[in-house]
């Protein structure tokens, strides 16, 4: 490779440095702009490079973030971002790589590759962005769609139950799991700068308004006005507790977790929020506390937990077995089997 | 170079081919490849055929659980393992049952007459016993010998378990064989140590059922059966004996090296394809990464990742896995990356024969893909060629950055031939040039990178990730010419679909060979490992007189220039392939000349006697 790693200190930058040259195309007034700009205005905070940084898609309106992002980056195929991510954060170390995609991409045709990315712990920042709808298809129910709903591929109501995708990313061994959503761009910028320093694979689910096929989607809970009563901010070290006057909180009861009124069981019955936590089960709890999204909801991070990443593993067996044999020499390797001289 | 080639009772034969066969669970891989290195370290020339089923263990003593291994060695050149065996061991009914059919008029077979009981008979299928009764034997040398008792028998004052004991029959034939083909004994008594050094029973065992089976030849009145195989007048050099796999993965490492690249191989196990990532796994001194991902999709997906990120990306798989690839080769297409796809063909479709050989997916590896999606194929012709066509599958894929289909088979995967070792040396290097600097202006007249300007090979620029200032976005979206943003434009995309198609036909491959009569009236024109048999075959009927010319191709994608030439004029243009007739149809197509196909899908391979009858049947027809 005649890539050359600069390293110099990283110049400073600007939100206009990480916006690329292409026209944005969502279509007005969806969420995924609002993600972006948190994004774009994040990465100058973060003190990376723009050519060490690549973005990395499938197929669908979320997919389309790379283009967008003055970085590296490449728009793939439908479902398989995480599995391109994989190879090239094995191949490449030092890059920072990120994977974005929808509800669809990531759950439905490439669910598989998505789980097994948490599992590895391959060192890649998962952004899922969830508007519950196939936006770009214009309007079939996808894997989150809440039962009952009528779409165009459903027009008397879905069958199925949805995936919970914080349920599922801990039911896959992840070590980084978290939830936000495009109504807030500071706690967006907060989780995406979690999931950058974790080391490991890290998913942030993203709760996103697709305003013309499945708008409202999460208004109930992410609305200015009803926000404080229904999102529950998991704080790690911290009682688990919200409202606007902070009168709800979260206990244990019954091998899982509840919501209650602090008024009847006091502040001292409440759950503190452990993320480090090795035995996923609470986190696992506290993600089954909503359903809708229509009832209180906890967004922040469910999970961070410190296991072995698979691409630096894999490196240290590489250069392990380099280090105690020598460099390969390839002469050699053909005479490895049996030779005979004619 | 041993003691038993000096001996000069022992009368000479030019070439012999034995096949031992037997249940799954009695060894009869390991025996044949052991009996194939003594003789190729002999000097004989040879060509090996595993041919054994999908299941790791069907029921015993079953027809279905038969394992063959056939090898022909030889005092001169050879090509195949040969037609109808001289020699058959069969350790059981079954073995007897399903491989008799093949052996050659008035040939030997070897039988381990202690499994020759009701329960096995019966399994197999026989109503009696063939060794006492019926005509199945008629015609045959037969050697009854009961290899499970005397093999006991030697085992018996080692303390070994008599159960144990006879898993060590297998050792009891080859020794057998091996002293009626004056093998050397010295190797294989050191190969058992090695092989299983530390389990000091089971190495006892081995090596008392060896000599036992050795002893027996010279005790029971054999002598006449003894023939010895001299060594094959090869090209001076060093020799091993290697299989299609392991040659083509050495070639994977080779090319690495030869572009001074780290190699990443992302797949997904499945027959007969798993041993290019078994062998790849073991070299990770020479910086190759392997990744056993979660499916064919990921396999692929991962390799594409890592040769985005500059590295050799790999994947190697066989039919059902292709199709699973495909959509990736489409987006490497359309990206214009390195990709290298290995193919271990196998007998399709669906699951197939995943065991057995068959060269079916020439036209899925041509055209498998939705879109206008060209992408060269290289095909190795014999087991030791493959490493060749490894290296030049991985050249083609970087210095024209495009995914590039490695075509072998299961034949070649698993047979084996001695190979006269290249010096690595000679070895030509694999160009690999990333862009690191700005390659165009804007209207402005400021400094851009444009990933898609091309060269005059209409090779794209390529700048990797980590590149200072030449960040960039490609994708799967059609893309403008040059600068590679997202255009719908319709004379753009007519375009860049020609481009892709005429970048691939300027590959540069070299010329088709013509051997044998070069201006015969017949042309028989190959590809892949019909080699070895086509060869053979032409080299039969020329001894005949007929005047045959025989082409193989390598590159099937682009064809070689002068394909167009060497068909003209014919009035036979002749295509033997494992399918049905897919080679003879892109032929056909691309040239307009009669091909007539010889087609054989049985799962196995042709055999060099079938295509001269064939051959001299087409041949005759012409001629009333």
């Amino acid at each position: 490779m005649t890539a050359t790693m600069n390293n110099e200190a990283v110049p400073e930058t600007k939100r206009a440095d990480w916006q690329s040259d292409q026209e944005v195309r969502w279509c007005p007034g969806c969420g995924d702009y609002s993600i972006l700009t948190a994004m774009q205005l994040l990465m100058p905070e973060l003190g990376v490079r723009r050519e060490n940084t690549v973005f990395i898609s499938g197929i669908g309106c979320a997919a389309r973030f790379p283009y967008y992002m003055n970085t590296y980056g490449m728009h793939s195929i439908h479902g398989r971002a995480p599995a391109i991510a994989t190879g090239l954060a094995m191949a490449r170390p030092e890059l920072d790589v990120w994977v974005v995609g929808g509800d669809g991409d990531m759950l439905s045709i490439g669910g598989n590759h998505l789980i097994h990315a948490l599992r590895r712990n391959i060192n890649v920042n998962i952004l899922l962005f969830n508007n519950q709808i196939y936006g770009l298809t214009k309007g079939q129910f996808s894997p989150t769609s809440e039962t009952g709903k009528v779409t165009k591929s459903s027009p008397v109501g879905l069958i199925a139950e949805p995936f919970n995708p914080v349920s599922l990313a801990l039911g896959a061994e992840a070590s980084f799991v978290a939830r936000t959503h495009d109504m807030d761009r500071k706690h967006m910028q907060e989780m995406f700068r979690r999931a950058y320093h974790h080391d490991g694979a890290s998913l942030v689910e993203v709760y996103q308004n697709c305003n013309v096929f499945n708008d409202g989607a999460f208004a109930t809970i992410t609305k200015k006005d009803s926000r404080d009563d229904m999102l529950i901010d998991l704080r790690h070290g911290e009682r688990i507790q919200f409202g606007s006057e902070g009168q709800f909180g979260v206990v244990r009861q019954d091998g899982g977790v509840e919501i209650v009124n602090v008024a009847d069981v006091g502040l001292d019955a409440l759950l503190v929020h452990d993320e480090t936590r090795q035995d996923p089960s609470t986190a696992f709890a506290l993600s089954r506390l909503a359903f809708g999204p229509t009832t209180p909801t906890p967004v922040g991070v469910f999970r961070a937990t410190e296991r072995a990443e698979y691409g630096a593993a894999m490196a240290t067996q590489v250069a392990d077995v380099a280090a105690e044999s020598g460099k390969g020499d390839l002469a050699s390797l053909l005479r490895s089997q049996p030779t005979w001289e004619v | 170079m041993t003691e038993t080639a000096t001996e000069p009772t022992v009368p000479a034969v030019d070439r012999v081919i034995i096949r031992f066969a037997g249940d799954s669970g009695d060894g009869m891989q390991l025996t044949g490849d052991r009996f194939t290195n003594a003789s190729a370290m002999h000097g004989n020339d040879l060509a090996t055929f595993p041919d054994y089923p999908a299941e790791i263990r069907a029921p015993a003593g079953t027809l279905a659980g038969v394992s063959a291994f056939q090898v022909q060695i030889s005092d001169h050149d050879i090509m195949t393992p040969g037609d109808a065996p001289d020699v058959l061991v069969a350790m059981n009914p079954a073995a007897l049952k399903s491989d008799l059919h093949r052996l050659a008029p008035g040939g030997t077979v070897i039988i381990n007459r202690d499994t020759f009981e009701e329960r096995n008979l019966g399994k197999a299928g026989y109503k009696y016993n063939p060794l006492e009764e019926g005509d199945d034997l008629k015609g045959c040398r037969v050697i009854s010998v009961p290899m499970t008792s005397l093999t006991k028998e030697a085992c018996k004052e080692l303390g070994v378990k008599p159960r144990d004991a006879d898993r060590s029959k297998n050792f009891f034939a080859l020794g057998l064989v091996s002293w009626m083909y004056s093998r050397p004994v010295e190797p294989t008594m050191d190969w058992i140590d090695a092989k299983f050094g530390g389990r000091d029973l089971i190495v006892a065992a081995n090596k008392a059922a060896f000599s036992a089976g050795h002893i027996y030849g010279e005790t029971a009145e054999l002598g006449d059966q003894r023939v010895i195989v001299k060594a094959a007048p090869l090209e001076s050099g060093t020799y091993t004996n290697v299989n299609g796999n392991t040659a083509l993965s050495w070639g994977l490492v080779a090319a690495g090296q030869l572009a001074n690249l780290p190699i990443f191989l992302g797949t997904y196990p499945i027959t007969p394809a798993t041993d290019i990532l078994h062998e790849l796994a073991k070299h990770k001194s020479f910086g190759v990464t392997t990744f056993q991902a979660e499916d064919e999709i990921a396999g692929i997906g991962a390799a594409l990742g890592a040769a985005f990120g500059g590295h050799l990306g790999i994947t190697s798989t066989s039919g059902p896995g292709v199709a699973l690839k495909s959509e990736t080769m489409g987006l490497a297409l359309s990206l214009e990356i390195p990709l290298v796809i290995v193919s271990i063909q196998r007998g399709g479709p669906s699951t197939g024969l995943p065991t057995k050989t068959e060269a079916a997916d020439l036209l899925m590896a041509m055209y498998g893909r939705h879109g206008e999606s060209p992408m060269p194929i290289v095909a190795p012709r014999t087991p030791s060629d493959c490493f060749d066509a490894a290296i030049e599958a991985c050249r083609i894929a970087l210095e024209h950055r495009t995914p590039v289909m490695l075509l072998s088979d299961g034949y070649l995967a698993n047979g084996s031939e001695p190979w006269c070792l290249p010096d690595v040396d000679d070895l030509t290097p694999i160009e690999v040039t990333y862009a690191t600097e700005f390659n165009h202006k804007n209207a402005d007249g400021e400094d851009e990178y444009w990933p898609y300007l091309r060269d005059e090979k209409l090779v794209r620029s390529m700048a990797i990730p980590g590149t200072p200032d030449l960040m960039h976005r490609i994708g799967g979206i059609e893309k403008e010419d040059g600068s590679g943003n997202i255009s719908y434009d319709p004379t753009n995309h007519a375009k860049m679909v020609e481009i892709r198609a005429e970048r691939i036909r300027r590959i540069e491959v070299p010329d088709v060979e013509v051997v044998g009569d070069t201006d015969a009236d017949v042309l028989v024109l190959g590809w892949g490992s019909t080699w070895g048999a086509i060869t053979s075959a032409l080299g039969r009927l020329r001894g005949e007189g007929h005047k045959i010319a025989h082409a193989h191709l390598t590159h099937l994608n682009p064809f070689p220039a002068n394909l167009g030439e060497v068909l003209k004029g014919r009035t036979h243009v002749l295509v033997p392939e494992m399918n049905l007739g897919q080679l003879s149809l892109m032929v056909r197509a691309e040239f307009l000349v009669d091909a007539q196909s010889i087609s054989k899908v049985s799962g196995q391979p042709f055999t060099a006697g079938e295509l001269e009858t064939t051959i001299l049947e087409i041949m005759n027809e012409e001629a009333k």
